[in-house]
């Protein structure tokens, strides 16, 4: 378990990247509170994903508009799935890992 | 025991009934016989190994490996002589007996000679030097012979002479086309378009034409020497073919008591008449008193008697077919489908004819469908004729669209033709057989199609295409898709429901319209909803910084690599020595990567890492240039009255106050403007979204909807007016009409057509509406709400605003606790 900071470090409904132990982790905060991660870049050609635009589903990357589920990581444009890492916010703090 | 199945021959039709017939899991104990020595071939490929454009071994079908793998008996080379209906035999030539429980025929035609007397000579068939144009066999001989021979007579002017003629010409010097009806392919054109032909084969092929030649005799006694036309001109030749049509190989049929007219009479279901298990398909066949020469008609009939024998569809029927040509000769393209002429009063008939290029088009509508056409040297609109003419597809209303194409997308490409792996989307790389196998797997929506491929969703322009294409893979079964008169996915309203919406709720943010209208929140709704909403509600908009795309969050346009471009204003393309000493100083201080000119006469700083964009614009200290944004883009500008020897009006001083007013307003898509200072148009004014040209006596055009991007559009003149300030309140008043009723992304060179220029004329210019005030106050109030986006620097909207999302530089390590 590792906590990554503040939740209130990512506004609602956008997402910020963390560096964790050499991996670059998205972190998602969704408008209903919830947060979520997934690894920063997409597989597709290297999309910042956390520059993206997210809703209750999924993340749109924004260099080619790909979209992948924020809860599974799985594609939902015909391209490869991201890892999705467990997280949670506990106290305010954002919480990464099991 | 299974079913035996005996088909006599081995052509096209009878192999391709087979194989349909395997197709559909049929389990039968096949027998085929072939006349010919082979396996089975495309003949209409003979005419390209005439030509030899095509190698012998490129038109072989099925090769018999193919027959021992599908556990296919087949005896080439053996004829068969009769059938005997009552005890189910057929007989071979050889002596040998089969029997049958279901039987097809399927042996094809010959070609047609006509009793010419020399053609034959007693004892050896033809004479030296005639040959017929049907077999591969005959094709061998022919170029083995025309190898050395000089001049060469094709009697028969139709489709297959003609092929022939152009083929000959690979092997001998000369020829000869000698045709005994009045024009060139009398069976598919009529008069007017087969002189067209005929002057175009004689003037580009150089092959001499004869028309109204009746043949009457072939000189040479050892040999061919010439032929005889019945006005007596004698035309010297050492080669004839002859390729007077053909006729179906009916006889043996006939002569086992089949009902046989011009070919075996069939019904619906390629039953020969009056009995109960023979069939016939092909050439042999003549259903509803129709033979057909062509390959179509056959595939249809394969189809159908496959259904029927495998019993997948027991009531499968044939109805005849719709019969397209195309002529194979290089250098000359002649299409036909349907009627040659009109036939009935009411028949439109549209004809048009430009000799000198050897162009000819005519089109025959009836009751608003496609019933006959004809396209001489000009074959472009041909794939978009055939399938309104084989589906009774809609016409445009304008009807010249049928023949020519007018500015519009340009020819359509016949989806059918196109290989799997074409590539349809050329900025996404989605090919054909991609955009097929989501339809098959049950997306049968175009956007749903679009979404899951991406096929489509980069420039836009191959959308048409994938349209078509899904809805050839659907089987015309395309789900219609009520999202596509949506302004956005997410919320089901199109655009003037939605803001009447937005108004009567009076909802300010995008989560109020989701919570209001949508009930989920929708990402790909997003951005168009926060354009929407701050164009409506201007200072009273409730600005949710996620519902920003990334490039309106940092004021700057992201780039491949995540990193940014900054591009400061720059009015009308104007600079200044201290400008761009300042560009300059930036640049090298943070060794930006590229520095780089926009088309849009501004200077692009490329490369920028986004936590440094506050820092570069506040080192720049000047205006952003709004080159990220769905927004009022540049004015471009060419040197105008000051200094230009031509300029008839000062675009330069109009470019910047256009810039100066219009910066930075959003809208539904990006708005690009110039002003060129004459109509030499250097600042390409008539492709911008709206561009105004200078003409003489001081007045000014204006143009509107012009495009030069994926799509080309000259722009339409929305009015021509005698002041600066007039354009610059229809400048503002278009702006303003454009950004509340165009779709989201709809960019003006759809927008206008879309409406018309006459409609938007009638708004802009006349105000028939009566709403042009209230156009020019929204204008007004949305100018005045203007703030440079790139003072935000010093105080970050959101926290880590500009934290980097990617590991271009060292984040903030998190320690990890083991």
């Amino acid at each position: 378990m590792i906590a990554l900071g503040s939740v209130d470090e990512i506004p609602p409904g956008e997402g910020r990247t963390f560096a964790v132990d050499g991996d670059m982790i998205a972190v998602f905060r969704l408008r209903d509170g919830s947060v979520r991660a997934l690894q920063a870049t997409c597989p597709h050609r290297g999309g910042p994903l956390a520059d993206g635009q997210i809703d209750l589903k999924q993340v749109i990357c924004p260099l080619h508009l790909n979209a992948w589920d924020l809860t599974t990581g799985c594609s939902l444009s015909g391209q490869p799935d991201v890892a999705v890492y467990p997280v949670r916010v506990d106290d305010n703090q954002i919480l990464l890992g099991d | 025991m299974r079913t035996r199945l005996v088909v006599i021959g081995n052509g096209m039709a009878g192999a391709r009934t087979v194989e349909e017939i395997l197709a559909r899991g049929g389990d039968f104990d096949i027998t085929m016989f072939g006349d010919e020595p082979y396996g089975n071939y495309n003949r209409i490929m003979l005419s390209n190994v005439l030509a030899g454009v095509e190698d012998e071994s490129g038109i072989f079908l099925n090769d018999l490996t193919w027959y021992t793998d599908n556990g296919i008996t087949l005896h080439t080379g053996t004829r068969i002589d009769r059938i005997d209906r009552f005890a189910k035999m057929v007989y071979a030539a050889d002596g040998t007996a089969t029997p049958y429980d279901k039987l097809i025929i399927a042996t094809g035609s010959r070609a047609f000679v006509p009793p010419i007397p020399g053609l034959h000579r007693p004892g050896r068939g033809y004479h030296q030097g005639v040959f017929a144009f049907r077999t591969l066999d005959d094709t061998r001989s022919m170029i083995r012979y025309a190898r050395e021979h000089q001049r060469a007579v094709v009697i028969g002017g139709g489709l297959l002479g003609l092929e022939a003629a152009r083929g000959l010409q690979n092997h001998l010097p000369h020829v000869t086309l000698i045709h005994a009806a009045g024009h060139l392919m009398n069976a598919q054109l009529n008069e007017a378009a087969g002189e067209t032909l005929r002057a175009t084969v004689e003037a580009r092929l150089g092959i001499e034409v004869v028309v109204n030649g009746r043949t009457t005799e072939i000189l040479g006694k050892n040999a061919v020497t010439g032929v005889k036309l019945g006005d007596g001109r004698v035309i010297p030749c050492d080669v004839v073919v002859v390729a007077a049509g053909i006729r179906a190989n009916a006889e043996m049929a006939a002569a086992s008591g089949l009902v046989v007219e011009r070919g075996i009479v069939v019904d619906d279901q390629m039953r020969a008449q009056d009995e109960d298990d023979i069939y016939a398909v092909g050439e042999c066949a003549q259903h509803r008193g129709e033979t057909y020469g062509l390959v179509a008609p056959l595939w249809d009939q394969a189809k159908v008697l496959a259904d029927h024998l495998t019993g997948v569809n027991p009531f499968a029927e044939y109805h005849g077919s719709q019969v397209a040509t195309k002529l194979k000769v290089a250098g000359v393209d002649v299409a036909a489908m349907g009627l040659q002429a009109p036939e009935r009063d009411d028949d439109e008939s549209l004809t048009f004819t430009e000799p000198g290029r050897g162009i000819y088009k005519n089109v025959i509508i009836r009751g608003g469908r496609l019933v006959g056409a004809t396209m001489v040297g000009d074959v472009k609109k041909v794939a978009f004729l055939m399938q309104a003419f084989d589906r009774g597809l809609a016409l445009p209303e304008e009807r010249a669209e049928l023949m020519f194409d007018l500015g519009g997308p340009s020819g359509e490409v016949k989806v059918e033709e196109m290989a799997d792996d074409e590539q349809v989307c050329n900025c996404n790389g989605v090919s054909k057989g991609a955009i097929c196998s989501t339809v098959q797997s049950g997306c049968k929506t175009v956007t749903g199609v679009m979404d899951k491929t991406r096929a489509g969703k980069g420039c836009g322009t191959c959308k048409p295409l994938v349209q078509r294409i899904v809805e050839w893979a659907a089987g015309g079964e395309v789900d219609e898709d009520p999202a596509a008169s949506w302004y956005v996915p997410g919320i089901p309203m199109p655009k003037p429901e939605l803001m009447n919406a937005i108004r009567v709720h009076s909802l300010r943010s995008v989560s109020a319209v989701f919570a209001k209208l949508g009930g989920e929140e929708d990402a790909k709704s997003k951005m168009g909803l926060a354009s929407l909403l701050k164009m409506m509600w201007g200072g009273d908009y409730v600005d949710e910084r996620d519902a920003r795309f990334i490039n309106d969050r940092v004021h700057a346009n992201i780039q491949r690599d995540g990193t940014f471009s900054v591009v400061p204003q720059m009015k009308g393309g104007v600079t200044t020595p201290a400008q761009l000493r300042r560009i300059a100083e930036v640049a090298e201080k943070h060794a930006v990567p590229m520095v780089k000119l926009t088309g849009g006469q501004r200077i692009d700083l490329l490369g920028i890492p986004k936590e440094k964009l506050p820092e570069v614009w506040a080192d720049l200290d000047m205006p952003s240039g709004y080159a990220y944004g769905k927004s009022f883009r540049t004015v471009k500008t060419c040197v105008g009255s000051d200094f230009c020897r031509f300029g008839v009006g000062d675009s330069t001083a109009l470019g910047i106050a256009l810039e100066e007013r219009y910066q930075g307003i959003e809208g539904p898509g990006k708005m690009k403007l110039a002003v060129t200072g004459c109509p030499r148009n250097c600042a390409e004014a008539y492709v911008k979204d709206l561009g105004v040209v200078a003409i003489d006596g001081g007045k000014w055009e204006i143009y509107v909807g012009g495009a030069a991007g994926a799509h080309i559009r000259k722009g339409d003149l929305l009015a021509t007016v005698g002041s600066a300030a007039e354009v610059m309140v229809l400048t503002g008043r278009f702006l303003q009409y454009y950004r509340e009723n165009a779709n989201w992304l709809e960019r003006t060179y759809a927008f206008v057509p879309r409406l018309g220029i006459e409609r938007v004329r009638e708004v802009v210019v006349d105000d028939k509406d009566g709403i042009a005030a209230a156009l020019d106050a929204a204008m007004d109030a949305s100018v005045a709400a203007y703030r440079d986006p790139w003072k935000d620097r010093d105080d970050p909207a959101t926290p880590g605003q500009f934290r980097t999302s990617l590991p271009l530089t060292v984040l903030p390590q998190v320690p990890v606790r083991a």
